[in-house]
């Protein structure tokens, strides 16, 4: 299936720049000695400035995990300091939500770091949409990895210098089990629930689903020359009379070939997935879902026997085969 | 032959292509234009002397767009394949009619994708329970979750194996020879990165039968080549590629991919038809050959096509690859491109693309003394072939 239209956009911003976000304050010891406090880190490279001056830094420096720390908007959100920029760098991920991939969840924050910054030091940071993955099927549900990255930067008057950057790498979905209403009355969920695809249903097939529904596995016949034939069609192959009727089978038959579905998973259906080609035995073949069997149990000439099974509440019924002891 | 049959009568002329990747970058349309006036500068003809176009119906490319962009005045014939790679040698096909009869005397085939980095194949698809063809059709097995071509190929060869005693591993040995042609074609994907049977064996399951390593990658890029009349052909600059035989096939019991109904699911008699017209046409047969391009999207397909050409008897494709003699060396070197598993998956004209250089002595992993070239297209869908060759 082609990638959403949407999506072009979506991957036209993939390299932007977006512009710089200051931080609210220079490089500061009262600040370092907070952070410090609150994560528990006893260092005295970063708290205590006799320590500091006898190492090689000459002086406290702050702890690199702190990099981030020192760019962020604060207590209120989105207030960021002047001279910041009013871009949006998370602005593909509206657009994905935009069309049903509400749900998010963070993958990677991983931190680098060029050196130790000082006390006095100013720093802004920049963001690059780095990357935007194609589809991905996960446990979660599918959507797509976005990775960010920003620069974190010491302003200078001989020319900026990099301090760092950092990572980010979110996975923005359309969840493949949404959360089901606590109770009736309660809100539905926001993201539809994942249901089977529907057959077409045309004047020459009708009778084989009504009888689905019905619990019968009928199978279309010719009454010109009485062919059994499947899958159904208006006119027969023999005999080309366009009068038919349909009989019912017995639903029993013989694996004739099948195959194991493993990749990629889509919801909703159960992985792996096993589907059979089956001999009926009046003679006509039929492809439907496997039941009750292992994977490395299925065999070619294994006796099946049909089963109708109803999915997504009801709104479809579909045979499927079992194996039986011969 | 008689009068009428198109052997011999044209000849691709120029040759044109973009790199292959997993994301072009560029639009579908550049690829396209790239390729085409690649191709045309390939046969030193200007481009406003296009005057009939082909491609498959899958191409998102109009005809008329590249007219325009080309600066084409006096278009007569443009057609479509439908049946995804089915369509591969089709084009060809159509170019070669369309200048044998005189409607056309210069005509583009293109195939233009971002397959990869725009759409993918073999995602399901809900067709809304309308009751047109398509969604009755494939009615059938969507609603079960069986809905990826790798899927429909393993319940071909699920069978092919039971009733013939081919094993995984005799795909694997088409994967390993192909990606050993293309682990030396700087063009392809896995240029430099062979694989061993070990590590077919060992790959991930997609869709039993199949490993990952039975399946291509989907790519990006573009293929197109000029094709005109063998007269004509004498005095361009390139040396004549002979379009000697051309076919597309359908047989009883057709359907797309999904060909389950017939008594016997072993062999690719859609592909047989196209085997009995090109040997018709070309008063050609199996030994005829130095070398072919055998349409591998999937690996387990490339043996009863072998069968189906007459390289080997029905059921005997395992031992005529046991032997390696489709590999580098052997009796019938295939897919020395690296095929659609190793160079890239442009639908099947980048494997029209390397008979071409074939036929001129210009492939990278050039056999020696090629006179004629066999090219198959998509497998287990309605199909065509092509026979190229020296004059």
């Amino acid at each position: 299936m082609a990638e959403q239209e949407w999506m072009s956009e979506v991957r036209a911003k993939v390299g932007r720049e977006y512009g710089r976000v200051y931080a609210w304050d220079e490089v500061n010891a009262p600040m370092i000695r907070q952070w410090c406090e609150v994560m528990g880190v006893d260092n005295p490279l970063y708290t205590d400035p006799a320590f500091a001056a006898t190492t090689e830094h000459g002086g406290i420096v702050a702890p690199p995990a702190m990099l981030q720390a020192w760019c962020l908007e604060g207590l209120h959100m989105n207030n960021y300091p002047p001279g910041s920029t009013s871009e949006n760098p998370y602005e593909v991920l509206k657009l994905m939500e935009a069309h049903g991939y509400g749900s998010v969840v963070a993958v990677n924050s991983d931190l680098s770091f060029e050196r130790y910054v000082k006390p006095g030091e100013r720093l802004y940071y920049t963001t690059r949409l780095d990357a935007v993955g194609e589809e991905k099927t996960t446990a979660l549900g599918t959507g797509y990895f976005v990775t960010l990255v920003m620069s974190f930067f010491s302003e200078k008057p001989a020319g900026d210098e990099k301090v760092g950057s950092l990572l980010f790498r979110v996975f923005k979905f359309r969840p493949a089990n949404p959360v089901k209403p606590a109770k009736e009355g309660d809100a539905a969920p926001a993201v539809p629930k994942y249901k089977r695809a529907k057959p077409g249903i045309s004047d020459d097939t009708r009778f084989f689903w009504d009888g689905c529904k019905a619990g019968k596995l009928l199978i279309q016949r010719c009454t010109g020359c009485g062919t059994l034939r499947h899958p159904p069609g208006p006119v027969c192959v023999k005999c080309h009379s366009f009068e038919w009727d349909s009989v019912e089978v017995a639903g029993t038959g013989a694996i004739h070939s099948f195959v194991v579905m493993h990749y990629p998973e889509v919801p909703p259906f159960d992985y792996p997935n096993p589907i059979g080609l089956i001999d009926l035995d009046e003679g006509v073949r039929l492809v439907a879902g496997l039941v009750g069997v292992k994977r490395d149990e299925i065999r070619i000439g294994q006796r099946v026997k049909v089963e109708f099974n109803s999915f997504d509440d009801g709104e479809l019924t579909l045979p499927q085969f079992r194996p039986v002891e011969p | 032959m008689n009068d009428m049959s198109i052997s011999g009568r044209a000849a691709i002329v120029g040759l044109g292509a973009t790199e292959f990747s997993k994301n072009s970058g560029r639009t579908e349309l550049r690829l396209a234009m790239e390729a085409t006036l690649a191709a045309l500068a390939d046969a030193g003809i200007e481009p406003s002397e296009v005057d009939g176009f082909s491609s498959y119906t899958m191409d998102k490319v109009p005809d008329y767009e590249i007219a325009r962009l080309l600066g084409s005045k006096n278009v007569r014939f443009f057609s479509q394949i439908p049946h995804g790679g089915g369509a591969a040698c089709a084009p060809v096909v159509h170019a070669a009619m369309a200048v044998a009869t005189g409607l056309a005397k210069t005509v583009v085939v293109w195939r233009a994708m971002n397959e990869r980095s725009w759409y993918r194949f073999g995602a399901p698809h809900d067709f809304g329970g309308a009751p047109v063809f398509d969604a009755v059709n494939y009615g059938w097995y969507m609603p079960h979750g069986f809905h990826t071509p790798a899927a429909w190929v393993g319940m071909f060869a699920q069978r092919y194996m039971h009733t013939y005693g081919a094993t995984s591993e005799d795909f694997g040995r088409v994967a390993v020879a192909v990606r050993d042609f293309a682990a030396t074609n700087p063009a392809a994907f896995f240029y430099g990165k062979p694989i061993t049977l070990e590590e077919h064996q060992a790959s991930r399951w997609i869709a039993e039968p199949l490993h990952l390593l039975d399946c291509c990658q989907e790519s990006d890029g573009a293929v197109a080549m000029v094709i005109t009349s063998a007269e004509r052909a004498k005095d361009l600059r390139q040396k004549p590629v002979i379009v000697k035989a051309g076919s597309q096939g359908i047989t009883e019991g057709q359907q797309s991919m999904t060909s389950f109904y017939r008594d016997d699911i072993t062999g690719l008699p859609e592909m047989g038809v196209v085997a009995k017209e090109l040997y018709a046409q070309s008063g050609l047969g199996p030994d005829a050959f130095q070398t072919a391009v055998i349409y591998d999207h999937f690996t387990p397909f490339v043996l009863p096509q072998l069968e189906e050409f007459g390289f080997c008897k029905r059921g005997e494709a395992k031992e005529f690859i046991r032997a390696g003699q489709h590999a580098r060396g052997g009796r019938l070197p295939i897919n020395t491109h690296g095929g659609q598993l190793g160079e890239a998956y442009i639908h099947g004209m980048n494997g029209v693309a390397e008979a071409v250089r074939q036929v001129r002595g210009s492939a990278v992993n050039q056999v020696a003394d090629v006179e004629n070239v066999l090219v198959t297209a998509g497998t287990g869908v309605p199909t065509s072939g092509l026979i190229l060759g020296t004059a």
